[in-house]
């Protein structure tokens, strides 16, 4: 039966200050002020017609690495937003701190479960909901919240300024003279096929992969362009925090960095939320049912170029390479064909990870658990022995890389490597084909 | 005075337990939809009904998506729970004698002892339900008033109307308790937990358009 008593508690000094600073009338004006003003059908009939089956706690990875009850999908809900609908908002600051964490450390958002649900009942939905009360009571854990300030601050994630953007870029151009001559990272140049835009820490401290980028568009000939103004930051942790109207700004600067320049389109780096903030969340609180410019993900657009023959490999990938599947490109927007098909043109052998596709368990660090910051570095190696076990498994039939075109999912994978003791790398997509592609245009070496 | 009781359950009780089941189910069905449009425009804007058909065809049929796969026992149990508490009271050669006498309308009935297997399977499917609302942790974990309160209107008229059969205690008593229980089945699909039998529908074609139509993947 349910515990009244949430048994593990990890201080955390946002949520603390949150907390107390509340009072039970402010969480009941906020929690009706939610519920009545941002919900409706949806969230009443997940409430109402859950029948409690359990059938869901198969799917989750925190359940599955704890098999404990209190982590299974319809736990999570039993634990925090159920009972704020049933008791009306009337709770105290510490049950508070119980929903917060439980919503953003313990729920990945990754929508597994709605693969074992007769109802179709969307838990992920209603955690965010439930972080959406978080926010607005000021209760969320600090190291998100200090990204989400970054947000809103900056309009980029890691607190990069105008000019260090701008300096970034053209370094890595720098750093490229000497193995591509003609090679530029063009920045606001009107009218072009696509405007490349990235997330805050590849500027910040993943920006070899702003030149590995460049190097491929360069070779393939395409016909691009940066943005200099803030805009270029496709990333939205806001998204997670609950911040919604700060999501909406960000994803507003974004599409409109892209319209000034009249680009016919926006690639996207090799980025899972990101792209969830474009096609499901920022999109839809802005009012817009698709994008106002076609996006389109590195998978994608890899995969165009592959399929046009601008880019080809020297070499593939050596040895067996498996693949990570993340949530929000594959379950979240169906790009299993284009990642299997990128995935054969460029390793030389693939195993798959059972399940996959858009069965494939959560790296543990999406859903903005790994922006939640050390704290809760625990709560996902603890709750991801699922994923461990997975690669495992797939480190005995030989293979050694993990192929995952998402930041988070990199995170995230890079600790559970280290903490379970796995022998393997993690490589972006854009990593081996810059690596192994045809360099027609490179200094002969 | 049994005859004036037994009369007012199968007469005004029952008219308004049909009642509460369509107006109320209808009221339910028409008001959510309406909160939907007003405040859930950005979900149901991408409601189509080809992929709640196929969602739906994936979810009632056995081992046809991925939870039903990896939950077996449940499968197969829901199932049979599920059809004989549909089949068994529009199907059975009693209720069908009662239509015809009131309303000179009937249909083929299913024999009685098939009737009568199909009602102890779902008593049996009920006590397993049970069991594991107290024996399996994950489920006895999120088990409230609420499951138990479902489970008993449910399980309410296929115990008493078992018992009636059989004469099992005594039957005019048995009979007016059954129709008492049935009653009540009807009262509450409309609302709560087992409302899931109207409304789930409603998540279905829902959940089904959001993956098949913006996520571009399956749902089962």
């Amino acid at each position: 039966m349910y515990n009244e008593i949430f048994d593990r508690k990890i201080e955390d000094v946002g949520l603390q200050t949150g907390i107390d600073r509340l009072t039970p009338e402010k969480i009941e004006k906020t929690v009706k002020q939610v519920l009545e003003g941002e919900t409706g059908a949806k969230l009443k009939v997940y409430h109402d017609t859950c029948v409690r089956c359990g059938m869901c706690a198969k799917a989750c990875h925190f359940y599955q690495s704890h098999l404990e009850p209190s982590y299974s999908p319809v736990a999570k809900i039993h634990q925090s937003i159920g009972v704020l609908i049933e008791k009306d908002g009337k709770v105290g600051p510490d049950f508070i701190y119980q929903c917060a964490q439980i919503a953003y450390t313990e729920c990945n958002l990754c929508r597994r479960c709605v693969h074992y649900c007769p109802l179709g009942i969307d838990t992920a939905y209603m955690m965010s909901t439930m972080r959406r009360i978080c926010h607005k009571l000021g209760v969320t854990p600090q190291y998100i919240q200090d990204t989400a300030h970054s947000h809103s601050a900056t309009m980029n994630q890691m607190w990069v300024k105008d000019d260090e953007w701008v300096d970034s870029l053209l370094w890595q151009e720098e750093e490229a003279r000497d193995e591509f001559p003609d090679m530029r990272i063009p920045l606001d140049v009107d009218g072009v096929d696509f405007l490349y835009s990235v997330i805050g820490p590849e500027p910040k401290f993943r920006t070899h992969l702003i030149y590995q980028a460049a190097a491929i568009f360069h070779e393939a000939g395409a016909n691009w362009t940066m943005p200099s103004e803030p805009g270029w930051d496709n990333s939205d942790m806001a998204m997670f925090s609950g911040d919604f109207e700060m999501m909406g700004r960000l994803k507003r600067a974004h599409f409109e960095c892209a319209q000034k320049l009249h680009v016919k389109r926006i690639v996207m780096g090799e980025c899972g939320h990101a792209f969830r903030s474009i096609y499901d969340q920022g999109n839809r609180w802005l009012g817009w049912k698709d994008y106002p410019v076609e996006v389109v993900h590195s998978v994608e657009f890899f995969t165009e170029l592959f399929k046009a023959g601008k880019i080809k490999m020297k070499a593939k990938h050596p040895g067996i390479a498996t693949i990570q599947d993340p949530c929000n490109i594959i379950r979240g927007r169906g790009l299993y064909d284009h990642l299997r098909f990128l995935a054969h043109e460029v390793c030389e052998e693939i195993v798959e990870m059972a399940p996959n596709g858009e069965h494939n368990y959560c790296c543990a660090a999406g859903g903005g658990i790994i922006n939640c910051g050390p704290p809760f570095k625990n709560v996902r190696m603890s709750g991801n022995k699922a994923k461990a076990d997975q690669l495992k498994a797939a480190y005995d039939k030989g293979a050694r890389t993990i192929l995952a075109p998402c930041h988070n999912c990199h995170g995230g994978l890079e600790d559970i490597i280290h903490h379970y003791g796995i022998d393997m790398e993690i490589k972006f997509l854009g990593d081996i084909i810059y690596a192994n592609m045809v360099k027609t245009k490179a200094v002969e070496e | 005075m049994y005859h004036s009781i037994y009369d007012l359950v199968t007469g005004p009780l029952t008219w308004l337990g049909f009642g509460v089941l369509v107006l109320g189910g209808l009221f339910r069905m028409v008001s959510l939809y309406s909160l939907a449009k007003k405040k859930d425009a950005s979900s149901i804007a991408y409601n189509k009904a080809k992929y709640g058909i196929r969602s739906i065809l994936h979810w009632i049929t056995p081992f046809g998506t991925l939870g039903w796969k990896e939950n077996p026992v449940i499968t197969v149990v829901t199932f049979v729970f599920h059809i004989c508490l549909l089949a068994t009271p529009i199907f059975l050669g009693a209720h069908i004698d009662l239509w015809d006498l009131n309303f000179g309308v009937s249909w083929p009935a299913l024999p009685d002892h098939v009737a009568d297997i199909m009602t102890v399977l779902v008593i049996a499917a009920g006590c397993f339900f049970a069991y594991r609302r107290v024996v399996d942790k994950t489920v006895a974990f999120v088990t409230t008033w609420k499951d138990w309160f479902a489970l008993c209107v449910t399980m309410g008229p296929f115990i008493t109307g078992f018992l009636a059969y059989h004469q099992i205690f005594n039957y005019q008593f048995m009979i007016v308790l059954h129709v008492i229980t049935g009653i009540a089945w009807l009262l509450f699909i409309p609302f709560g937990r087992l409302s899931h039998a109207i409304l789930g529908w409603y998540s279905r074609v829902y959940i089904a358009s959001e993956f098949q139509g913006v996520r571009h993947a399956k749902d089962w």
